[in-house]
């Protein structure tokens, strides 16, 4: 069952290379250059090291008793909050960026919507030596300044887009037409498992860390596989890393988490396998929000890295094939999920990561008083200081809660 | 009449195409077959008439920012057609993106071109290895599917491309996006060199070659025009269309006589080439 991508970079129907003809050459190099660091030990061994010495790998499988005591399952959390930059994002960047220095490409370029991908890109080319570019759409600017004075203290230049949505979707947009332009000497860091081949493969394999190092946790801890693994889905790349290991286990269920932001009914979500339909953005056939005529329609979610109108081609694919069970969270549900995960676990949690915390307990809820404990592992895929002043709005419209 | 045979029918006369883009629905459906008509009066050869997508990753600021405003005029993919099929006296190329086509089924969308007198489709984001399934739909419907060719193009490649191409090759003048530039690429010669060289090679009749991105100019179309078989220009027509569309009468009417006239001198510059 372990998916692979056909040699045109497809799963099944999914995925594919729809890319400008002027950056086909590279992705074709790009393709060559990443197979053969793949194979190659030295490679493997500095990427280990920086993972383990400046990442902070591996990272803390934590029994959530409190979480568990008030839900009725035994709730472990994968603490990618723990990661340098306080998302599992670094695990990526850190990969890409070493296979740009092998390729010779000096110039790193990124978009990012939560500003997590934006830091964890600017981490690995300051620690590498590479110069960095991070694209973000003028809206994100807005609710994640925190991220995006990080990123200029850690010598990236920023450049705000203000076209279409002015969020991820035209980030990507116009990281894109910087690539099509410096092509030569520039090297496109994309930060989820989106985009053409190889790139879906590609991250899910820097990603992979966490379902690896998850499997010898919860056999050290439990002495069995976990029943569930949940994990929320913008592009997908938290999760494909934790499910990716226990594709072949049958017995573990892997649920996907999407942003229903302030419900499916209303339209204003970003739940792209839910409630999308097949179509290609982004160099990709995967699931999209469209219109009738495939227009890309504004994704909502107050998760900026859940703000983005398609998901990563693997994932639809396992989707579809009924491995990957997908649910939604919304708004409302998250923010909840996020007090409690504060107030009962002391860890304040990523609105993104806040939604599968939310779903983990409904799971919990509903397999309680089974007879034996329902063993959930969910992907605590990143930390919330990044959300603290949007979260300090939405509670502060609350005068009668008492937040202000 | 084909794209082959328009190319063919302009080099009888000793001309080049002249290949002008706008972006249908910018600033409006009725705007554009106006402006059409202008460029058709000023001598266009080939209107290459762009149905607006919400994601253009291949254009530059000038023909997103006409995609997005035509999108909020309220532009959709059944009001391009009715407007294409009202656009007469011309041969028409239709530039999108492929999830447009794909949407409407890639046979419906290559019959509702024929229907609208679209002889060819132009679509950035599906290169040669993607493009089987539409290339079948366009064959049943005598409907060209131009490929482009860019600079990074390896021969491998390149022969490809060519093995499939009909109509025309878009050739790409640099590496970027849509958009003005103020002197024409140094990679037009040495690219249309290499294309032709493997023509040659590969002895099988040629295909025109039209090149795009970044001519904006009189001496860039009769540069281009010394080397291949055709220029394409689009940016610069937005612009003016940006500047001079206003909301009174006189405006529009001041808008397309510069058109009519830009065009002119565009058109110009492909006679009498060496």
């Amino acid at each position: 069952m372990l998916s692979k991508p056909d040699e045109h970079g497809k799963f099944g129907i999914f995925g594919g290379k729809f890319a400008p003809e002027v950056l086909m050459t590279t992705v074709e190099e790009l393709e060559s250059a990443y197979i053969t660091v793949s194979n190659d030990k030295g490679f493997k061994r500095e990427l280990d090291s920086l993972l383990r010495t400046y990442a902070g790998r591996p990272t803390a499988l934590y029994f959530a008793k409190n979480l568990s005591e008030m839900s009725g399952a035994k709730i472990y959390l994968k603490r990618e909050d723990l990661v340098h930059g306080g998302a599992h994002k670094l695990n990526n960047t850190l990969g890409q960026c070493l296979l740009a220095k092998h390729m010779g490409k000096r110039r790193i370029i990124a978009e990012t919507g939560a500003g997590q991908h934006g830091v964890a890109t600017a981490m690995a080319a300051a620690v590498l030596g590479l110069k960095c570019e991070i694209y973000m759409g003028t809206e994100d600017i807005e609710r994640q300044k925190l991220n995006v004075f990080r990123m200029k203290l850690l010598g990236a230049k920023v450049n705000p887009v203000d076209s279409g949505s002015k969020t991820l979707k035209d980030a990507i947009n116009e990281s894109i037409r910087d690539w099509v332009t410096n092509v030569e000497n520039t090297y496109y860091l994309i930060g989820s498992v989106v985009g053409m081949h190889p790139y879906p493969l590609m991250v899910r394999e820097f990603q992979r860390v966490i379902g690896k190092e998850t499997k010898v946790q919860i056999l050290d801890a439990e002495g069995r596989l976990p029943d569930t693994i949940i994990a929320c889905v913008g592009g997908g790349s938290n999760a494909m890393g934790i499910f990716y290991e226990f594709l072949d286990d049958d017995s573990v269920e892997l649920i996907g988490v999407e942003a229903a932001g302030k419900g499916l009914e209303t339209g204003e979500h970003g739940a792209s396998i839910c409630a999308g339909t097949e179509g290609v953005l982004h160099g990709m056939y995967s699931k999209l929000l469209q219109d009738e005529d495939g227009q890309i329609k504004q994704s909502y979610s107050f998760a900026p890295g859940l703000d983005y109108p398609g998901v990563g081609p693997e994932l639809a694919y396992l989707a579809e094939s009924g491995r990957v069970k997908m649910g939604s969270t919304t708004d409302e549900e998250t923010l909840n999920a996020f007090k409690i995960l504060s107030t009962k676990e002391g860890i304040i949690p990523a609105l993104e990561s806040a939604h599968a915390i939310h779903y983990a307990i409904e799971e919990a809820k509903k397999k309680s008083g089974a007879q034996r404990d329902h063993l959930i592992v969910v992907n605590l895929s990143g930390r919330g200081d990044k959300d603290i002043y949007s979260v300090a709005q939405v509670l502060g419209d609350r005068r009668e809660e008492g937040y202000v | 009449m084909t794209l082959e045979e328009k190319f063919k029918e302009l080099k009888e006369r000793n001309e080049k195409a002249f290949i002008g883009f706008i972006t249908a629905g910018h600033p409006s459906a009725e705007d554009t077959s106006e402006i059409a008509l202008a460029m058709i009066k000023g001598g266009v050869d080939i209107l290459e008439l762009g149905l607006p997508f919400s994601d253009p990753i291949a254009d530059g600021v000038t023909i997103q920012q006409a995609s997005e405003s035509s999108l909020r005029a309220g532009m959709n993919t059944d009001t391009y057609f009715d407007v294409a099929a009202g656009i007469k006296g011309v041969e028409k190329v239709c530039l999108t993106y492929y999830n447009l086509v794909l949407q409407r089924g890639l046979e419906q969308f290559v019959h509702d071109c024929e229907s609208a007198g679209i002889t060819g489709l132009i679509i950035p984001d599906l290169p040669v290895e993607e493009s089987k399934p539409l290339l079948k739909a366009c064959a049943m419907h005598e409907t060209d599917l131009v490929f482009i060719i860019a600079p990074t193009t390896t021969e491998k490649r390149m022969s490809k491309i060519l093995d499939l191409a009909s109509g025309f090759v878009y050739v790409v003048s640099l590496l970027g996006v849509t958009g003005e530039r103020a002197r024409l690429s140094d990679a037009v010669r040495p690219l249309i060199g290499r294309i032709k060289e493997l023509e040659l090679a590969r002895d099988r009749p040629q295909i025109p070659l039209a090149v795009g991105f970044g001519i904006s100019k009189p001496e860039h179309v009769r540069a281009v025009c010394e080397v291949a078989d055709g220029a394409i220009v689009g940016s610069a027509f937005i612009k003016i269309i940006e500047e001079r569309a206003g909301p009174e009468l006189e405006d529009r009417k001041a808008m397309l006589t510069d058109i009519e006239a830009f065009t002119k001198s565009l058109k110009r510059e492909t006679k009498n080439t060496r």
